[in-house]
């Protein structure tokens, strides 16, 4: 087994389990793009309802029937037009948003025939088509002479960013990474995003003018929010989840147990799969998306067994079924019922976890029986959540209001402080989408604007 | 940047999109509706004379279905309108006072009396109507009482009801064609000898859409009975294109205006009517299918293509493949296709080869080396076009004009020159 790789990890941690060949095939398009014939085909399927339930099921609101019925009638860039005015990571979001619990499941289709129309999927050729043809529909509103600063380049800062920007506000954007994106950048499945597709859409929206942006600029180490209030006019923080969850395990700290969004950030940026050293025996702790995806991506890299572990039963879980189906197609054993109790280690490396089997106590809540069982391991996997670090908010935390650990704020996606609004995973009560935080994005915009305009 | 603004016979809408004399512009509400939606204009649903007509209670209409219950076709027996003219002339003085920048034609049918028609003309100026439109086309009806397609397949009756109507109004007269008739040209020449300002076509096409084969009767019944009624929507465009072409390449009815109907479905159905001479277009099957929004597919659809094409105007595409329509007899028989199969697309179905085979002229090949192998054999391929109509894949099977060489069905060498049948040695009145 090749291991060229001078770290120190156990005998089951190898790079280039695979072709070359075999990489190319697991990382490319989970769902293929659909071809001209197939988007006339799938597109005749939209009934064009009245009140679309799909539209309603849309957290950005796009209007489906519509964009489908641009697509049958020949007219993909009106398709795309009519996505992105509403949703400017329209690609994106055709990649990765689960329509499986969104717009498709909403699909009146699935009353008639459980089948919905593959929205997602004519999502994709609409906007992959006006971004191949270089289109540019958007224009920079007159410039307004107001300026924002935007904290954070994921998809909901940028929503954000391109909202105001064609309103003619200046937008600064700060950074803490050396790429823009976010996770579609650092975070999605490589699988979802195949083919530079993620850089691709930040060009494009950045193409429109009006942003600068400044990488590796992070705030709470080289700017303090308070500068950003006295520099700008209005400020959004689109920070996302910079920090962890904790095992709380001795043994964490171990080089065989990994933090799963860490390595796919590794696995995104990787310009050589066959460099990324994975694990012949996988077990991921936790049940929600990072989880699967870093199952998939394992399995995908070549690892013989990859197991997920969940502490509770499957429909606690927080990936959806398709996703549960996803793991498993891929050769994924999901187990539920089973809490961490200790990292087992061979010669200071990780051997196995040892489980204690959980189950419903009487008030519903999670109880820890005597008996376990061990799974023999030479990754383990942390996929159990991630945080909001509010000390990088510096002394502005103590006139911002928190809610669960994140950043709480009202329907316009105003925080407490006035001239300060939030949005996408670092506020409260979201769903922890891409969707969800373009929508949070653009609304915050929108107030900003609207606040501008009354002042 | 494409502009979508149309001017027909001086009446300005803010796109060429219309909505058609029928149930979607029966009433203030539908038409409000309709505007709010964004539809250019409306010809309001046709009025007549007091006491209103009177529907059918039961089903009025039927319809033709794809696999997928996609409607194809749509028929009806439903009359002009059923509410009192009062009501209608109020409405539409209210809609046109809301909606100043909206076309708003009254379509209008009352009988072949010049007095009927002096009559009800300043009934609806007075309402601030920009135009009129006369129901010469209705089949069902209204025709037994010797209206609609009664008068619309009589041309000496058009021109007569023209003149007087233009006597009788300052208002543009667009003449409504009915399609039930042999050769559209003759009522489109009466109305333009009768003064009439523009044509609109086409109305609706007799038909009866099925037959229920358990209660013997057809489609749709009214107590076990039925009656023809008028066939449009997509099915419909095809002949309304065509009679549309017709008019606007008569040299008796050159550059009379022409508003296009009949199946307008998406922004394309209306580029091909404007290509074939229209300068507008009336909706009705396509509304009455999926609703008004419709109007947002069909005015994003043309402005783009309009801009991709570099067409600044509307006016720029009205009758531009017009040079392009032209008489069998002048079409160029030095001009020579074969068919050709792309082997990479092929999905061998074998739907060309049999077709070929067995109705056409055995041009294709069904196995090669004992394989399944469909190729075009061009010592016998007419290059009719058969293959490429029933192949299911797309680009899949191409004509390919021969420039040069022996033609190897004809033995005859390619000839580029331009030759027809009215030079050809085959005809017997072919000119020396
Ligand atoms: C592994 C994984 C897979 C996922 N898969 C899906 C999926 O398939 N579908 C889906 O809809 N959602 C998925 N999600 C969720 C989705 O990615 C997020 O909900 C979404 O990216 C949130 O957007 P955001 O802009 O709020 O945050 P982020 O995308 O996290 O962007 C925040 C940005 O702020 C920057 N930043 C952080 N701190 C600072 C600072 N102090 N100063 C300056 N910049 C800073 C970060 O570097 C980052 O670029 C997934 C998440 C993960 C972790
Ligand atoms: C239910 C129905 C009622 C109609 N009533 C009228 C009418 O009152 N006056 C008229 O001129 N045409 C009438 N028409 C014909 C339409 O205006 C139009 O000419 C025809 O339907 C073709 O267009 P389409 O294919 O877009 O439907 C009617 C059509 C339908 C379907
Ligand atoms: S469309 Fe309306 S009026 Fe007509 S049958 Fe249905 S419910 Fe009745």
């Amino acid at each position: 087994m090749a291991d060229g790789s001078a770290r120190s990890r156990a005998a089951g941690i190898a790079t280039a389990r695979l072709s070359e060949e075999d990489y190319r095939r697991n990382f490319s398009d989970l769902h293929p793009p659909l071809s001209k014939h197939e988007a006339q085909v799938e597109s005749d399927r939209c009934y064009f309802c009245y009140d679309a339930p799909c539209v309603t099921a849309c957290p950005t609101s796009i209007d489906i029937p519509l964009f489908i019925r641009q697509i049958s009638a020949d007219n993909a860039n009106g398709a795309a037009r009519t996505i992105l005015s509403q949703n400017i990571f329209g690609g994106m979001c055709a990649r990765d948003c689960p329509t499986e619990t969104l717009c498709e499941e909403a699909c009146v289709r699935n009353l008639a025939e459980d089948k919905p129309v593959e929205i997602g999927r004519l999502q994709r050729y609409a906007t992959d088509s006006l971004l191949a043809s270089g289109a540019q529909p958007f224009e920079r509103g007159a410039p307004s002479g107001k300026r924002v600063a935007v904290v954070g380049g994921g998809p909901a800062g940028l929503a954000c960013a391109h909202r105001l920007a064609l309103h003619g506000h200046a937008v600064t954007v700060f950074e803490a990474r050396e790429k823009l994106g976010g996770l579609n950048e650092y975070g999605i499945a490589a699988y979802k995003v195949a083919g530079g597709a993620a850089e691709r859409e930040v060009d494009f929206l950045l193409a429109v003018g009006g942003m600068e942006t400044r990488t590796g600029v992070a705030l709470g180490r080289d700017v303090t929010l308070a500068q950003l209030r006295a520099d700008f006019d209005a400020v959004f923080l689109g920070m996302g989840l910079a920090g962890v969850n904790a095992l709380g395990q001795e043994g964490e700290d171990l080089p065989g147990v990994l933090d799963a969004v860490d390595y796919i950030a590794e696995l995104r940026q990787a310009q050589n799969l066959s460099e990324l050293p994975v694990g012949r025996r996988v077990v991921v702790i936790g049940g929600g998306m990072t989880a699967i995806d870093v199952a998939v991506q394992s399995k995908r890299l070549g690892a013989e067994d990859v197991t997920i572990v969940y502490r509770r039963g499957q429909d606690a879980m927080k990936a959806s079924e398709y996703e549960q189906d996803l793991a498993q197609t891929n050769g994924v054993k999901i187990k539920h019922w089973g809490v961490p109790r200790r990292i087992l280690t061979q010669d200071g490396n990780v051997s196995g976890i040892e489980f204690r089997y959980g189950q419903t106590g009487v008030d519903g809540r999670l109880e820890v029986t005597e008996e376990s069982f061990t799974l023999d391991a030479d990754v383990i996997f942390k996929a159990i959540g991630q945080t909001f670090i509010p000390a990088v908010l510096g002394e502005s935390l103590e006139a911002l209001d928190l809610s669960g650990g994140r950043l709480r704020v009202d329907e316009e996606r105003r925080t407490s402080l006035p001239d300060v609004w939030a949005g996408g995973d670092c506020v409260a009560g979201g769903s922890d989408l891409t969707v969800a935080a373009v929508e949070d994005g653009k609304q915050a915009a929108e107030s900003i604007h609207a606040a501008f305009s009354n002042s | 940047m494409a502009d979508l603004r149309s001017e027909f016979l001086g009446i300005k809408s803010p796109n060429p999109f219309w909505l058609a004399s029928a149930p979607p512009t029966d009433r203030e509400i539908n038409v409000t509706r309709a505007f709010k939606a964004g539809w250019g204009g409306v010809v309001w649903k046709t009025l007549g004379e007091d006491p209103p007509v009177v529907n059918v209670n039961g089903p009025r209409y039927g319809a033709v279905y794809s696999a997928d219950r996609r409607l194809m076709g749509f028929n009806n027996i439903e009359l002009i309108s059923d509410r009192p003219l009062e009501i209608n002339l109020r409405e539409i003085k209210q809609v046109k006072r809301d909606w100043p920048d909206r076309a708003m034609v009254v379509s209008l049918m009352v009988p072949c009396e010049e007095a009927a028609w002096k009559k009800i003309l300043p009934l609806v100026e007075e309402t601030g109507a920009d135009g009129v439109e006369l129901n010469f086309g209705c089949p069902h009806g209204m025709s037994e009482r010797g209206m609609g397609s009664a008068v619309g397949q009589v041309p000496e009756y058009v021109e007569m009801v023209a003149r007087w109507c233009k006597q009788h109004t300052r208002m543009p007269v667009i003449v409504k064609l009915t399609p039930n008739i042999t050769d559209v040209r003759h009522p489109a020449r009466a109305a333009r000898a009768g003064g009439a300002d523009a044509v609109s076509l086409i109305n609706t096409v007799n038909s009866i859409v099925s037959v229920d084969l358990d209660l013997m009767a057809p489609n749709p019944h009214t107590d076990g009975k039925g009656t023809h009624g008028g066939y449009c929507g997509p099915a419909v465009k095809p002949m309304a294109l065509n009679m549309v072409a017709e008019i606007a390449r008569d040299p008796a009815t050159q550059g009379f205006p022409i508003s296009g109907i009949g199946g307008v479905t998406t922004w394309r159905d209306a580029a091909e009517f404007m290509a074939l001479g229209a300068s507008n277009v009336q909706v009705c099957t396509a509304a009455m299918t999926y609703g008004f929004k419709i109007v947002e597919e069909l005015t994003d659809g043309l402005k783009s293509w309009m801009e991709d094409k570099g067409y600044q105007r509307v006016d720029d595409i009205v009758g531009a493949a017009i040079p392009n329509v032209t008489d069998w007899q002048f079409l160029n028989l030095n001009y020579v296709v074969k068919a050709r199969i792309d082997q990479d697309l092929c999905i061998k179905c074998g739907r060309c080869h049999i077709v070929c085979e067995d109705t056409s002229h055995q041009a294709i090949t069904a196995e090669k080396d004992g394989h399944r192998h469909f190729e075009v054999i061009d010592a016998e391929c007419v290059g009719c076009n058969l293959c490429v109509s029933v192949c299911p894949v797309e680009n899949c099977i191409t004509m390919e004009r021969m420039t040069e060489g022996v033609d190897p069905r004809t033995g005859t060498p390619i000839d580029p020159a331009y030759a027809n049948w009215t030079t050809h040695p085959n005809n017997p009145q072919a000119a020396e």
